[in-house]
């Protein structure tokens, strides 16, 4: 899933200083589970808002909905009366459902409440960790399912690299090494001749290095 | 306005099993304390959401006092534990807000602490006392408590008339 996190508060008054009536969008996919923009957050993140504008004085009136994905024409539809009621959207959702609305209401300001930061995991309660790092050219069936692309910091496909220091990364003691994972992945499901090849260098081209990525499937297409 | 004159209005959540009790207690025991302190039952500190403590803030309260039972002696196991971890994080997002921390306070109090109970209030509204009203309330300064009521009873009719 996408795992984002909620910009601070004086952030987001920088963001919608001079707007008077805002409705703060909440999306109940990924950004609900990894705690950042449900309808909780909405509620908590509203009443923030509130709060700090009277404080600073100013008098502005913050709506709260939340809907039930953000980057789907279909569920924002369903949004449509609120959003026209409003100076500005605040919106919850990840980068992909902030840009869905700004493109259906051309008309209107709509702004990131949270910061995007990547496609992971709930590893443990209130703990998400980075997973893939959508390269768009996956190599995890070479490396018992672990991807040095996204966890090893170095991003080597020939590793171990001389920094991994008794199964830690050498950035932090805090971070596995990604390649003795792989190796010992590799050992308990007895695949480690795959270590044997030498990978060239990755086609980076699939990535966000060709610009943003389309996928189409024509027998899908109407 | 005077600390002499401002009578803070606080809200304490007081867990059934612990505070709540120890409340009663210190009635019984003729225990006083101010009383603008509004003491709302709640099963455990642990139902408590971090809503609960943005909108009474947003809504004029002084302070909000939750008081759970002893570390380690929550009806439900670790509720207050929880409870305290969503309070540091809402006294962050208060301070993120403007509005001081100590105007949100978690205390651990036993069903037997009447007295504990009372001290603890009686530091809130000293700390709430120095720290003046909610300053998120301004249009109530220098009113009494029936002027605010009929003004907070003014302002619902118009809301409702608006609707």
């Amino acid at each position: 899933m996408i795992v984002a996190q909620r910009k601070s508060i004086p952030e987001l008054q920088d963001i919608i200083k001079e707007k008077k009536n805002i409705l703060v969008l909440g999306c109940g996919t990924c950004v609900t589970v990894c705690l950042a923009g449900g309808e909780r957050e909405v509620s908590i993140i509203s009443s923030a808002l509130r709060i700090a504008s009277k404080k600073a004085g100013e008098a502005i009136k913050v709506n709260e909905l939340t809907i039930e994905r953000q980057c789907d024409n279909v569920f924002i539809e369903t949004a449509a009366d609120e959003i026209k009621k409003c100076d500005a959207v605040l919106s919850l959702g990840c980068g992909a459902g902030v840009q869905a609305i700004a493109e259906r209401y051309p008309d209107k300001p709509v702004y990131a409440g949270l910061d995007t930061a990547f496609l992971g995991i709930l590893e443990s309660r209130g703990v998400w960790t980075e997973k893939c790092a959508q390269c768009g050219a996956c190599v995890l069936a070479d490396f018992g399912g672990i991807c040095p692309v996204t966890r090893c910091a170095k991003h080597m496909l020939n590793g171990p690299c001389g920094g991994s220091r008794i199964e830690r990364c050498e950035i932090s003691p805090n971070q596995p090494c990604a390649w003795q994972l792989i190796y010992k992945r590799l050992s308990d499901i007895g695949e480690t001749d795959k270590l044997k090849k030498i990978y060239p260098a990755k086609n980076w081209s699939k990535s966000l290095d060709g610009g943003s990525r389309t996928i189409i499937r024509e027998d899908h297409r109407i | 306005m005077t600390d002499n004159t401002f009578e803070p209005k606080i809200l304490a959540f007081c867990c059934h099993f612990c505070a709540y009790a120890s409340a009663d207690l210190a009635g019984s025991m003729r225990l006083q304390y101010p009383p603008g302190v509004r003491i709302i039952r709640t099963p455990c500190t642990g139902r408590l959401e971090v809503e609960y403590y943005m909108r009474a803030i947003e809504n004029g309260a002084d302070g909000v006092l939750i008081a759970g039972c002893l570390e380690g002696g929550c009806h439900y196991i670790d509720g207050n534990l929880f409870a305290r971890k969503r309070v540091t994080a809402t006294r962050a997002l208060l301070e993120e807000c403007g509005i001081d921390k100590e105007r949100l306070r978690m205390v651990n109090i036993s069903a037997a602490m009447a007295k504990n109970l009372v001290d603890v209030i009686f530091e809130m509204v000293d700390t709430v006392k120095q720290l003046g009203p909610n300053p998120i309330k301004p249009q109530f300064l220098g009113k009494s408590l029936k002027q605010e009521s009929e003004m907070a009873e003014t302002c619902c009719m118009n809301e409702v008339k608006s609707e």
